[in-house]
């Protein structure tokens, strides 16, 4: 009898692997000798494209676990990034120098904006049990711009609207072994701050993929999912909607307010404002999850390598383009225009050619080679 | 009472100009289920495009003149309603029957499109656009009234007054609310679903007109002319929450609720707390929205949605 292809789904176990074919293993380990050795030769700009395309990855797997999995959209994740960002500011050292806060080690105030993430998380997702889709996503809307309110008035907390300096060191000890992702020194070679942050963002990125994929393919996973499909149906057939809304609501935000204390270290000060943590943030959260494929997560990560470093990018060659002036009152686009209009332009055209993502794409590849050489 | 009076005043003039953006959300998400981010957008462009003809072409002796000021903000309504119309044609229709998450993120798209193309078109705009009445004011008892706000609350009347007769007593308007109840049945009765909604955009487009460019005349607590108009739009998003998402009439009650409660805000409370600061009158909108939807969470008229399992 021929054996049956590795891939072939034949138990529930088979259905849970995570890893079950030959090329996802090696593909595994090829991520692995990459995540080691590219910091240690990146430059600094695209260390620092690719440090905040981790850090955006951690967030938009958040969202995705919300918006994706669960089936309610949220424009709201700035809030949440913003509410980290602080925190790190505050427990984190980075206004020790004012005499304000804490100066607590890394591994301490990822875990204070996880908890602080978590709590606001489930404050907000009480009213929000009430409302479904578009009204949800309006209400998120209102959020974001109730936090930037109450950042710019929490002077103790945030600065006000002087901003905040984030930690200047960011320790991380386990036993003799100790690395400060700031400034760490890897195979004997001092790094700088951008290329220490790819470490940390990137690892954390492993870790929250590997929880959401374990949620994902477990019971909570399955009740989640059930939710997004038909919530009374799910509700019927057994599944708590309060517990399981909520606490994708709590999840989603407690991994946001994360990528916030990252998103602190990355940009090294933060001033509370609409360019720094407005509308315009969300956005691209859900850009990314939306672009990289909902309800996936390499589609997550995929959407934030590309949306999340793109503005950057543009930034970057946006000399070359003839049009482009530096001056405002010259005819002619200035650089933050090229960047915004280009910017939307690729959503635009990205969702109408292709509205499942860069996922649907990736599955009309791989389904072609499995057929292959038919076609269908 | 000569306080109370003059911040009604500029309260109604803001809550007519939100009632009619959010008249152009309502119509747009009734007739295809959309909720059109780049509303505010509209909003923006529409009050560039009368700056284009009031001051640079300067049609029929620009914008300070009776004829110059309509002229301007016809040609602007139509540009606008065709741009819209087209979006929807060229964009949006391609998009029926795709997640929804998709369609919500092109809309934004749109609405993130204007800012750079409006900055990079009309760079060095004045402060705010002309009107036959300027600055002037009626003074009753006592109280100054801006002729601007008066001009539109009234502009914005007629505005929602054409609309209503539309809806309810023309042929199209009735083919429209057949639209928003069921599509399929609509078609079978004959009626062209795309050019409900194409219908639906340009409406939404030339509504949006109006209310930017009585905000860039100074109606309200005067902003002037500039991109920041579209966050103004945003803010009839607490409107059409309090209204209801598919009901007109609540979007001009929720626009002019709003509206009066933001200025409210700022004229009583902000001076007597000063620690709130004057942004304070801005997050009003969106704290009145989250007690609304605490207490009714499909707004005051609003239909309430019938789940099926």
């Amino acid at each position: 009898m021929a054996r049956a292809n590795r891939a072939m789904v034949r138990s529930y176990a088979d259905d849970l692997r995570l890893f079950p074919t030959w090329t996802k293993r090696v593909g595994l380990l090829v991520l692995a000798a990459l995540y080691l050795l590219v910091p240690l030769y990146i430059d600094d700009l695209w260390g620092s494209v690719l440090a905040l395309a981790g850090v955006t990855a951690i967030g938009a797997l958040g969202l995705n676990l919300l918006t994706g999995y669960t089936g309610q959209p949220s424009l709201g994740h700035a809030a949440f990034i913003g509410l980290g960002a602080f925190v790190a500011g505050y427990y984190g050292g980075g206004r020790f120098a004012d005499g304000v806060g804490y100066d607590f080690p890394l591994f301490v105030y990822i875990l204070i904006a996880a908890v602080a993430g978590g709590a606001v998380g489930f404050l907000i997702g009480l009213p929000a049990l009430r409302l479904r889709g578009n009204y949800l996503v309006i209400v998120t809307v209102g959020l974001v711009f109730l936090a930037l309110y109450l950042w710019k008035k929490w002077t103790t907390f945030t600065g006000g609207n002087q901003g905040s300096p984030m930690p200047i060191k960011a320790e991380l000890s386990i036993g003799v072994w100790s690395i400060d992702f700031l400034k760490p020194t890897v195979f004997g070679k001092e790094l700088g701050p951008k290329q220490g942050l790819l470490y940390l963002a990137w690892g954390l990125v492993a870790v929250v993929a590997l929880l959401i994929k374990n949620i994902a393919r477990t019971r909570p996973g399955r009740a989640l999912q059930a939710v997004r499909d038909r919530d009374i149906a799910a509700e019927v057939v057994g599944v708590s909607l309060f517990r399981y809304k909520v606490s994708a609501f709590v999840i989603s935000s407690g991994i946001a307010a994360v990528a916030g204390t990252l998103y602190g270290l990355y940009l090294g000060y933060l001033t509370p404002n609409e360019e720094s943590l407005g509308l315009v943030l969300s956005i691209q959260f859900l850009a990314i999850i939306v672009v990289g494929g909902i309800g996936t997560i390499y589609g997550s990560i995929l959407g934030a390598i590309l949306i999340g470093a793109l503005p950057r990018i543009i930034d970057e060659f946006a000399d070359s383009f003839p049009f482009v002036t530096d001056d405002p009152a010259k005819a002619g686009f200035t650089k933050g225009a090229l960047s915004t209009a280009i910017y939307a332009v690729l959503i635009i055209v990205f969702l109408v050619l292709e509205p499942r993502g860069l996922a649907g794409i990736w599955r009309r590849i791989q389904a072609y080679f499995k057929r292959w050489p038919f076609s269908y | 009472m000569t306080k109370f009076l003059s911040l009604l005043q500029d309260g109604l003039a803001l809550g007519a100009v939100y009632a009619l953006v959010a008249l152009g959300f309502v119509v747009i998400y009734r007739a295809t289920g959309v909720i059109n981010f780049a509303q505010g957008g509209l909003v923006v462009f529409g009050a560039f495009l009368v700056y284009q003809v009031q001051f640079t072409w300067k049609w029929l002796g620009g914008g300070g003149t009776w004829p110059g000021w309509i002229v301007s903000a016809l040609f602007a309504m139509v540009c606008v309603a065709l741009v819209g119309a087209a979006f929807e044609a060229l964009v949006l229709r391609r998009m029926i029957g795709q997640p929804i998450f998709a369609i919500i993120l092109i809309t934004i798209g749109l609405f993130l499109l204007v800012e750079p193309i409006t900055t990079t078109i009309w760079h060095n705009p004045p402060g705010g656009l002309q009107t036959p009445f300027g600055l002037s004011t009626i003074t009753v008892s006592d109280v100054k009234i801006l002729q601007v706000n008066i001009a539109t609350v009234v502009l914005g009347a007629i505005v929602l007054g054409v609309f209503f007769l539309l809806f309810q007593y023309t042929k199209i308007g009735i083919a429209m609310r057949a639209t928003a109840v069921d599509q399929e049945a609509a078609l079978a009765q004959g009626i062209s679903v795309r050019r409900v909604f194409a219908l639906s955009w340009a409406i939404a487009g030339a509504v949006a007109v109006v209310a930017g460019m009585m905000l860039a005349a100074g109606a309200g607590p005067a902003p002037g002319l500039s991109v920041n108009l579209g966050l103004i739009a945003l803010r009839a998003f607490p409107a059409i929450i309090l209204g209801g998402l598919d009901s007109p009439g609540g979007a001009v009650v929720g626009g002019l609720t709003i509206g009066v409660a933001q200025v409210m805000t700022g004229g009583y409370i902000v001076p007597e707390v000063p620690v709130l600061g004057a942004e304070f009158a801005d997050v009003v909108p969106y704290l009145i929205m989250l007690g609304i939807l605490l207490v009714r969470p499909y707004g005051l008229f609003g239909t309430r949605e019938v789940r099926r399992v």
